[in-house]
């Protein structure tokens, strides 16, 4: 069983999409999870649907709806402060080294993180290129796993078939809740995914919302 | 923010000729429109506090849809697809245009002092 989990993605709303069902089932086991969230999502394009934010007014926003989604997942938050849509132009180094200082201080036993040049968003890229160089700054019998999520079309093809598949079925609901905190960014295809939702089961929705999985990276 | 009323934009956009002022603007068509369509390109552009002057600003269009221009005394800031407007509590003009989806397709903002950044 593990220790202490930190989950470290760019975006508010990348931790409830992308593994807040994985976040759910390590709290139901008691195992303490740590956000290390990169940029309040200053830049993103979805102002609500209809729209209720602007440029101006998403940063605080988003940042409320992070906060929110994390007491959900009763997940410990830390926000890095860096800014959407810059990450791959910041020095790679000084990123690990601030990720490294938190996780030489919470010691965890897996890290999640976006797979690198397979998470189609260059701050997923960067930010888990980051998380991983600070993972490898870690003294081999300290280091901990690493669980890299890919989101490429070519995924499969190139990485072959994920390590680690997790069924989130059962904290489903959990997760919707935490998805439903985002609502500057996800109240268009919550509606969709609701009313699919009613008359289907197919295999997209479950493998877009029921099933999370990662690649263990390999040091 | 809200629909655009080109008199009251016209206005706003007049109060900073010949003053120091930051900009912001913007286009994105997002960071998934090549993931989610393959022959799609991502396309986008932003510059945020760029300190300039102009020294006449024009909206012009209609059917909710505007461009504006700022002549600058060396060059020309231009924006088009314009359809809300706000003058924020800030004083900094915010002008956006929305797809039928709420997401922000171009953005112009101007402020007698720099945005956040």
């Amino acid at each position: 069983m593990h220790k202490h989990v930190v989950v470290i993605l760019p975006h508010p709303d990348d931790e409830s999409f992308g593994c807040a069902g994985t976040v759910a089932k390590f709290r139901k086991e008691g195992v303490p999870v740590t956000y290390l969230c990169g940029t309040l999502g200053e830049m993103g394009r979805n102002m609500g649907s209809p729209f209720f934010a602007n440029r101006e007014t998403l940063p605080e926003i988003r940042k409320q709806e992070l906060i929110n989604a994390c007491n959900v997942l009763d997940m410990e938050l830390v926000m890095l402060g860096l800014r959407d849509k810059t990450i791959e132009f910041e020095s790679r180094d000084e990123i690990a080294e601030q990720i490294k200082q938190y996780l030489d201080k919470i010691e965890p036993t897996l890290v999640i993180t976006h797979y690198p040049e397979y998470a189609v968003h260059p701050d997923h890229d960067a930010m888990g290129a980051a998380a991983i160089e600070a993972v490898k700054r870690i003294n081999p019998e300290k280091r901990p796993e690493v669980w890299a999520q890919a989101i490429t079309n070519d995924r499969y093809d190139v990485l072959g078939v994920p390590d680690v598949l997790q069924d989130v079925k059962d904290v489903f609901d959990i997760k919707l809740k935490a998805i439903e905190c985002h609502a500057s960014q996800f109240g268009g295809m919550l509606k969709k995914f609701k009313e699919n939702a009613a008359t289907t089961n197919d295999e997209e929705i479950y493998e877009r919302f029921y099933r999370e999985e990662f690649y263990r990276w390999k040091f | 923010m809200e629909v655009i009323a080109k008199e009251a934009v016209q206005q706003a956009l007049d109060q900073y000729v010949n003053k120091d002022v930051y900009v912001h603007l913007e286009t994105t068509n997002g960071a998934y429109a090549k993931h989610f369509d393959s022959n799609a390109y991502n396309v986008g552009a932003f510059i945020r506090n760029a300190k300039v002057s102009y020294q006449r600003a024009k909206i012009v269009g209609d059917n909710g849809s505007f461009r504006v221009g700022l002549k600058m005394d060396i060059g020309w800031i231009y924006a088009e697809g314009v359809s809300d407007w706000e003058q924020n509590e800030k004083g900094e003009l915010l002008l956006a245009g929305h797809d039928r989806d709420g997401r922000l397709m171009v953005a112009l903002q101007i402020s007698e002092r720099p945005f956040n950044y």
